[in-house]
């Protein structure tokens, strides 16, 4: 009997940016199966050039709303690397304060907003206002804590404006500290109720294995999102991330016209798996509590478990900024001013985004204008990865109905959280 | 009353913005009381192209996106640009300082001049179809958007201020930027984000756009008195001011 299979997702919802599926399939023969990505291209690394050194963080932040706080350290970083500033200890907690609350925000809105649907079999989280109240109420007060901690730190929920090279435009106060420290508490049950839901529905996760390379920051004995040298599972070796382009090795395949990346093999992935399989042995008692209460072990090659990877990291990053308001309080809070003598020079930054591992490189003349950048993006490292993953679960599900198997690749997509906007390296395959 | 039917579309830009709505939280549940959201990418799986209000986010900055838009033109009875990308261009209207290919090469080196690369100059949204409101801001504050979009179900006009945001800068008190050396556009861009950025240390650098008719020469008094030039000013005001109408 002759059937056809003819899947052509022309924008994978419920996923930042731009995104295409096709997969066409004739009598169990494969003829196409690809992850596409029509996102129009806006050019950061140009528009740089010539900007001063003091206005490259604000420019950045806007590649990407959900990752904003994210690309600004990263841009500060590099910025701070060329120009050779060592930033204070309050300084840089205080950043790492404000990127967690990234993580919180960004995790807690992937998977209630954007993955709960599929678990809970809806298509958008509308619905599960009135069937699952609970849930969401618990999901907004994550995604409210996450909002509040980027508010008191760098200024406002998107686009920080008081992150800049080499130090804060204005610092928080202890009253503010000491309120984010209240709602952090208050957040623990919330955060605890997201898991044990998502724990209820793990049948609903599809069971894929597929051995990966996963690349994440490295900084024994922490679980880093900040701070480290670059690791992957298939090596001991550490990397420093002033020579991350020897990592990502970006490439064109055959049959694509897309720009990937891969280390030892055809393909890596970074996320939230990627940190909990480097760093898991790093992780602080709640959070190892709700990694066991998954039975998220270190070497899950499960791609759809990067959710699960999340969930386990709002729990540690919640426990971790606790820690981290209570040695700035005890230290107090120290009047300070950023300041730069700019300098000529070539500098990298690199920080863990919510969605992988983020390098933004730039170059300064001696009055620090920008002559040249070179930004790599998380999303970018993973479609190949995507790509890889599509060409092993494809054939493994091709005698299941059309509409399961493009649910089952929308939800492999949605699972690696892309943030296409950011993808400014991605070179599309062919529009539908 | 049927609920208005709203749907939300995004172009070139962070989506930021809709960001913003999202972070709306338990107000965003009490607005989907009053309206019927039906198609929204980033948030909600099923679509329809019958809508009587669609939400604009993103700059166009390719002639193949110029159709799409003109056919949500179409089909909205009421069109709204949401944040900075939509309403001026936004940031993406740097690129527009460079040649195109030569943006293209430097950032795609030898794969440059394949077809889907294609990028034209910036466009805002009323570059290419008539909008009926305006969101300022990068990104929206989502209580402006939630009081211009409640003010549209009222049937009221939506007052957005029409003063600089030096006028709310000294109504929060805070000490003027260039006390400390530093440039800022608050002397002439719109007001209405509360000097969010000077409240916050930072100076203002326009992404809501300029103020209708700006005083220039009070903003060149303000920097001879210390010390800066008008050059000095234009290099504040690319970052959101690039190739708009008004230039100094």
């Amino acid at each position: 009997m002759s059937r056809t299979i003819d899947i052509n997702v022309h924008h994978v919802t419920r996923v930042e940016g731009h995104g295409n599926i096709v997969v066409r399939a004739k009598d169990g023969k494969i003829l196409k199966n690809e992850w596409q990505v029509p996102e129009a291209p806006r050019f950061f690394e140009a528009m740089v050039r010539g900007k001063s050194y003091e206005d490259i963080q604000t420019i950045v932040s806007r590649i990407c709303g959900i990752c904003s706080v994210t690309h600004s350290l990263a841009a500060i970083k590099a910025i701070e690397d060329a120009m050779g500033i060592e930033v204070s200890e309050q300084t840089d907690k205080l950043r790492i304060l404000a990127h967690y609350g990234e993580q919180i925000e960004s995790h807690s809105l992937h998977v209630g907003y954007l993955v709960a649907p599929d678990l809970l079999g809806q298509k958008s989280v509308v619905p599960l206002a009135s069937s699952h109240p609970d849930v969401v109420k618990a999901v907004i007060a994550v995604h409210r804590l996450g909002n509040t901690m980027m508010e008191k730190l760098s200024g406002r929920k998107t686009h920080p404006v008081r992150l800049v090279p080499g130090g804060f435009a204005k610092l928080p106060s202890a009253d503010d500290l000491l309120d984010l420290r209240g709602m952090l508490e208050k957040a623990i049950p919330p955060a605890q109720a997201v898991a044990a839901t998502v724990a209820g529905l793990l049948d609903k996760i599809p069971d894929f294995d597929r051995d990966t390379e996963y690349i994440a920051l490295v900084k024994p004995p922490t679980y880093p999102f900040y701070h480290g040298q670059i690791g992957s599972t298939d090596t001991d070796e550490l990397v420093p991330v002033q020579e991350f382009e020897r990592v990502i090795n970006e490439y064109m395949t055959p049959q694509s016209t897309a720009k990937w990346t891969r280390w030892h093999r055809d393909a890596y992935a970074v996320g939230a798996l990627a940190r909990f399989n480097l760093n898991a042995d790093h992780l602080l008692p709640l959070a190892v509590e709700t990694a066991k209460q998954f039975g998220l072990k270190k070497g899950c090659c499960n791609p759809y478990w990067n959710s699960i990877a999340q969930i386990v990291e709002i729990v540690q990053v919640i426990e971790r900024s606790i820690q981290l308001i209570d040695e700035r309080l005890k230290a107090g809070i120290e009047p300070e001013r950023a300041e730069v003598t700019p300098r000529a020079g070539t500098g990298t930054g690199c920080v863990e985004a919510p969605r992988g591992i983020l390098f933004h490189k730039y170059s300064f003349d001696e009055t620090g204008h920008c002559t040249g950048a070179n930004i790599s993006i998380p999303t970018n490292q993973n479609h190949g990865n995507i790509q890889k993953d599509f060409e092993s679960l494809v054939p493994s599900i091709l005698d299941r109905e059309q509409d399961d198997i493009r649910l089952l690749m929308e939800m492999l997509v949605r699972a690696y959280d892309p943030c296409i906007s950011c993808s400014t390296h991605y070179l599309d395959v062919e529009f539908v | 009353m049927s609920k208005p039917k709203v749907a939300i579309f995004d172009f070139a830009c962070c989506e930021g913005c809709q960001l913003q709505i999202v972070n709306m939280e338990e107000e965003l549940l009490d607005l989907l009381t009053v309206i019927d959201p039906v198609q929204w990418r980033e948030g909600m799986s099923d679509q329809s192209d019958e809508y009587d209000i669609a939400i604009i986010e993103g700059s166009i900055t390719r002639e193949e996106d110029e159709e799409p838009l003109k056919l949500i033109r179409q089909r909205a009875k009421i069109l709204i640009a949401l944040g900075a990308c939509a309403t001026i261009g936004g940031i993406n209207k740097l690129k527009d300082a460079f040649d195109l290919d030569d943006v293209k090469k430097t950032v795609y080196g030898e794969a440059a001049g394949m077809p889907h690369l294609a990028t034209a100059p910036v466009k805002a949204v009323h570059e290419v179809v008539k909008v009926d409101y305006d969101v300022h801001g990068c990104p929206i504050d989502g209580k402006e958007f939630s009081y211009i979009l409640r003010c549209l179900l009222a049937g009221r006009k939506p007052a957005i201020p029409r003063y600089p945001v030096c006028v709310e800068c000294k109504l929060r008190e805070n000490a003027c930027c260039y006390e400390f050396g530093k440039l800022c556009l608050g002397p002439i861009i719109r007001a209405g984000c509360g000097a969010l950025c000077p409240s916050n240390g930072f100076h203002c650098f326009g992404c809501r756009g300029y103020v209708e008719d700006p005083n220039v020469n009070a903003a060149k008094e303000v920097m001879e008195q210390y010390g800066k030039t008008v050059e000095d000013l234009r290099e504040k005001m690319q970052l959101f001011g690039t190739r708009q109408e008004f230039t100094l």
